[in-house]
């Protein structure tokens, strides 16, 4: 296999990624999201499942007044698809498409998979409670000069700081 | 004037544009190294600061652009989507999304691009996330109090400190410089590695630096196409340059019975005022609202005249103006005032007494001036209302 291309520098990522930001600003008026998509996919889910349990249920019809019918047919559900096709492109261009697992040195792969399924579920509860990610509240957020966006921000990061000492036999030697 | 979308670019292709969006967001994030869990981590144990520098650049390149733009007057800042403010849910929020960060190793959208290059741990970060999604969902009346509480609405971060815009801009970007500065010197330490400062890297990145600084300070510093739009009419103001195009009340009077749908009667009052009287088939633009886009096309047409009229003649004449400055509509200015007006046609006395040939026309004509107005009014009251322009709220954010 070819060896993998080195990652952009840094600062340059942020300058391409932040003038996406400002063109979806620019074009549409709101930023950039992602778990916004998994939610929708998750109401569509119930939706499909359940449908009497969708139909009986405040929380999903109060997101069907707001978001309309069809909880695929979304902003972010399209966005999303983008963000998979780009991320492939610029892994076929860099030589770093392998199907693997990533994890720390002393992590076994059980181990790795139950972290990042307990850690998606906690990301995902958050960000439902956060009214957004890392993406929608706290880059589009600070973009935007929002109060709430940036004390997210400051939240995740400042709760994954003190936090990750008691982490650290996950990642580190 | 931004943002395109709904006036410009329709709803249904507004999803093409995400796609496309999201194509390049998820290009960056991939380029940047935001699909290996290793990477991201390093910003919390110390050894990679790339998520900092990449995230922060971002950050300050697009809070950059959308103050130049507010300032060209490309994007209109109330039109945007300002995450909203609530304090406990944000708080407790994003110490459970840290927890889950420090944990799983992605946010959602690295796990997305994760998931993209053929990571298994990105696949199940987002299969967590599914879940947690859903606990959210099928728990929603239990967290709703929570999620509810402290609603301070879009609240912005420099109208929270009382700062300018331009000001809070310096702040962040200041900050960014630094973190990048101190982060670089932690990461070399922690990696063993001695920090150099080549001169090509520190010119390439104080021409960067310097360049957003440079920016901040034309928003701040040059006054906005508003307030040059202020500007010239103080300046015009001052020389008495003015001409004012006059109509007197008869002649109006005749012109909305005749022609009507060739003038635009723009009471220039604030609201209350014009509700409470206001003349026949007149709108109301109050006028420190004239500039709003919701305005421009009263302003920016050349088939009607538009006829400005308050219960001052400063305030008219500021109007007319300001209409001037703001396009190339024929704008006139009604010579008497609201009350004046009213008081012409509607509160018509009959003349006693030795009553002048003339006299006798002015107050037939006026008379049934006044009858014609008010029967055009019943009959236009569906016809003549302005276009009620529904200025759409943008949904935003992850919601």
């Amino acid at each position: 296999m070819k060896q993998p291309k080195p990652y952009m520098n840094p600062y340059l990522a942020g300058f391409i990624l932040g003038l996406v930001l400002l063109a979806t600003i620019y074009i549409t008026g709101r930023g950039l999201g992602a778990s916004g998509a998994v939610k929708s996919v998750v109401v569509e889910g119930v939706k499909d499942i359940a449908p009497n349990h969708y139909a009986n249920t405040a929380f999903y019809q109060e997101y069907r007044a707001d978001h309309g019918d069809q909880p695929l047919r979304s902003w972010l559900v399209f966005e999303v698809l983008g963000v998979l096709i780009g991320a492939f492109l610029s892994g076929v261009l860099s030589d770093r498409i392998s199907l693997r697992l990533e994890k720390g040195p002393r992590t076994s792969n059980t181990t790795r998979i139950v972290a990042a399924i307990a850690g998606g579920a906690l990301f995902g509860f958050g960000s439902q409670l956060g009214r957004g990610c890392t993406s929608g509240s706290a880059l589009s957020g600070m973009a935007v000069m929002s109060f709430g966006g940036i004390l997210t921000m400051l939240a995740i990061f400042g709760s994954a700081y003190m936090l990750a000492y008691f982490f650290r036999k996950l990642w580190l030697k | 004037m931004g943002p395109l979308v709904p006036d410009i670019i329709g709803s249904e292709f507004n999803l093409v544009i995400a796609l496309l969006v999201g194509i390049g967001f998820g290009f960056a994030l991939e380029q940047a190294g935001f699909s290996s869990t290793k990477k991201l981590v390093g910003l919390f144990y110390g050894y990679d600061f790339t998520v900092l520098k990449v995230f922060f650049t971002a950050g300050v390149t697009a809070m950059t652009g959308v103050l130049l733009f507010s300032h060209l007057g490309w994007l209109d800042l109330g039109l945007i989507y300002i995450n909203p403010t609530f304090l406990w849910s944000a708080l407790v929020g994003g110490g459970i999304m840290g927890a889950g960060f420090i944990i799983g190793g992605f946010c959602p959208g690295t796990s997305v691009c994760a998931a993209a290059v053929g990571k298994v741990d990105g696949m199940m970060f987002i299969l967590g996330s599914i879940l947690g999604i859903f606990a959210f969902t099928e728990g929603y009346p239990a967290f709703e109090q929570l999620y509810m509480a402290e609603n301070w609405g879009a609240l912005t971060a420099y109208d929270f400190l009382g700062i300018s815009k331009e000001l809070f801009g310096f702040y962040v970007a200041a900050v960014a410089i630094m973190a990048f500065f101190f982060t670089t010197l932690i990461e070399n330490r922690i990696n063993g590695r001695t920090t150099t400062f080549p001169k090509p890297v520190v010119r390439r990145n104080v021409i960067a630096g310097g360049l957003v600084f440079v920016l901040l300070a034309l928003v701040a510093f040059t006054p906005s196409d508003k307030e040059l739009i202020q500007k010239r009419i103080a300046e015009e103001r001052r020389q008495q340059k003015c001409v004012f195009k006059e109509m007197p009340a008869d002649k109006l009077a005749y012109e909305l019975i005749h022609n009507y749908w060739e003038i635009n009667l723009i009471d220039v009052r604030d609201t209350a005022s014009y509700s409470a009287y206001h003349l026949p088939l007149a709108i109301n633009i109050p006028l420190d609202s004239m500039m709003n886009r919701e305005w421009k096309s009263y302003f920016t047409q050349t088939h009607k005249k538009n006829i400005f009229y308050a219960d001052t003649d400063t305030t008219a004449k500021k109007a007319c103006l300001l209409a001037k400055h703001l396009g190339k509509s024929d704008n006139y200015i009604l010579r008497e005032s609201t009350s004046e007006f009213r008081a012409m046609f509607f509160d018509l006395s009959v003349p006693e007494g030795h009553v002048t040939k003339q006299e006798q026309n002015i107050y037939r004509f006026r008379h049934e001036a006044a009858m014609q107005l008010t029967n055009l009014v019943k009959s236009l009251q569906h016809l003549n209302k302005p276009v009620k322009k529904e200025v759409r709220k943008i949904q935003g954010g992850c919601s």
